[in-house]
């Protein structure tokens, strides 16, 4: 996990962001057990309520479960669940900012299409 | 009922000077403070008179609805790392250790051997003749492993090497999660602490000049960058607590709300940092 504290965003939702990331690249498996809160919050030293609330947000929207008395872990489903919603989102979060780049360039429809096909091949 | 600790209208003078001007606080259950100032600001002041080791001219100071000056039972919650300066020079580490925790019936014995092992503290040194470093840290092992339920450390990491920081934090982490307490740090290194913290209070010439949490304090720190003439164009009228400049680009910095005017293609807004955003509002009388 990395953070970048300048980075405009609050540190909670890094925290969230960092944890999902662990878990859409395999890092974090399914039905496996994460840090603790105290464990990520001395490792970057942030502030435990802070994690907590991070991690909530995952609790929250069922990518991670809480197990009474034994930590959490991440839920069954949970990174099929994040490439998904992330293939909702690719539009939004990638397309729309490719093409106002490449209008902003002159690069025009035919291009970026070559482009793109270049990049599967490469 | 834990309320917390109420400051109302705190007053402190020294002769003509005055150290503490009508300060007002709340200082609640279970959270992790940042105390910063300029040197001479009034936070050691502020400290001890919570601690009821100096007096105010005026003002009230509760702790869960009952006063704490000369109030054992309020007394016992509330813990200031300077209070072991009364020791005496030739008292051995481990003496001064004993005498504590003779003193606290809760004291964590077991932390406290804990942390003298990570700190590399000689437990058969005298407390006069440590360094600036061992003395901070003698004072943080007691300041962490005391039952009071309002410790204030008054500039805990003075004097110690990154290494002994790092220790510092994450005791204090470990400790916060393991039995959630306030504790009211006062500190001149902010970027090391800034994500600890979850409440900051800032003293300015002896006033309370913020007082509210990290995240509300950073979700209102900008810099406006760009063109110098668009940048004080855009920022006109807002609540600009300093500027720099390079060359022909400006950035201006805002402690506050945006307008809604519509921001210039030239000009970026981006974040500040606590460091950053206090070095510029303390910068000026």
């Amino acid at each position: 996990m990395k953070f970048n504290f300048n980075s405009a965003k609050p540190i909670f939702l890094q925290v969230a962001e960092q944890i999902e990331d662990a878990i859409f690249t395999g890092t974090f498996k399914e039905g496996s057990q994460i840090p603790s809160t105290t464990e990520i919050s001395k490792n970057f030293q942030i502030n435990p309520a802070t994690v907590l609330k991070g991690m909530n947000i995952l609790v929250d929207n069922k990518l991670l479960e809480k197990r009474r008395g034994r930590g959490t872990f991440v839920s069954v489903g949970a990174q099929s669940k994040i490439i998904k919603n992330r293939q909702e989102n690719f539009y939004n979060d990638y397309i729309v900012n490719l093409v106002h780049e490449a209008k902003n360039l002159n690069i025009d429809e035919i291009q970026i299409i070559n482009l793109i096909k270049r990049g599967y091949k490469a | 009922m834990s309320e917390g600790i109420i400051i109302k209208n705190l007053v402190k003078s020294f002769r003509k000077d005055v150290i503490l001007d009508n300060v007002s606080l709340k200082i609640e259950p279970e959270k992790i403070y940042g105390l910063l100032g300029r040197n001479g600001a009034g936070k050691s002041t502020l400290m001890n008179i919570i601690a009821d080791r100096k007096f105010s001219n005026s003002g009230s100071i509760t702790l869960n609805g009952s006063t704490i000056h000369d109030n054992d039972e309020n007394l016992s919650k509330v813990y200031l790392t300077s209070e072991i300066d009364v020791y005496p020079d030739k008292f051995k580490i481990k003496d001064l250790f004993h005498w504590v925790s003779d003193i606290y019936k809760d004291f964590n014995n077991d932390l406290c051997k804990k942390l003298s092992d990570e700190f590399k503290l000689n437990l058969n040194s005298k407390f006069g003749n440590l360094s600036t470093g061992y003395n901070s840290i003698v004072k943080i092992i007691v300041a962490l492993c005391v039952p009071a339920d309002y410790i204030f450390l008054d500039e805990p990491i003075l004097g110690l090497d990154a290494k002994n920081r790092d220790v510092f934090y994450n005791a204090l982490i470990q400790t916060y999660s393991d039995r959630p307490r306030t504790f009211v740090i006062s500190t001149h290194i902010i970027e090391e602490i800034a994500n600890i913290i979850s409440n900051v209070i800032v003293i300015k010439n002896s006033k309370i000049l913020i007082d509210d949490s990290t995240e509300n304090i950073l979700a209102s720190s900008y810099a406006v960058t760009g063109p110098a003439s668009q940048v004080d164009e855009y920022t006109d009228g807002l609540n600009i607590v300093g500027s720099e400049a390079l060359g022909k680009i400006k950035s201006n910095y805002i402690f506050g709300e945006l307008n809604d005017k519509p921001i210039p293609d030239t000009v970026t807004i981006s974040n500040i940092d606590l460091q950053k955003l206090f070095v510029n509002l303390t910068d000026k009388e």
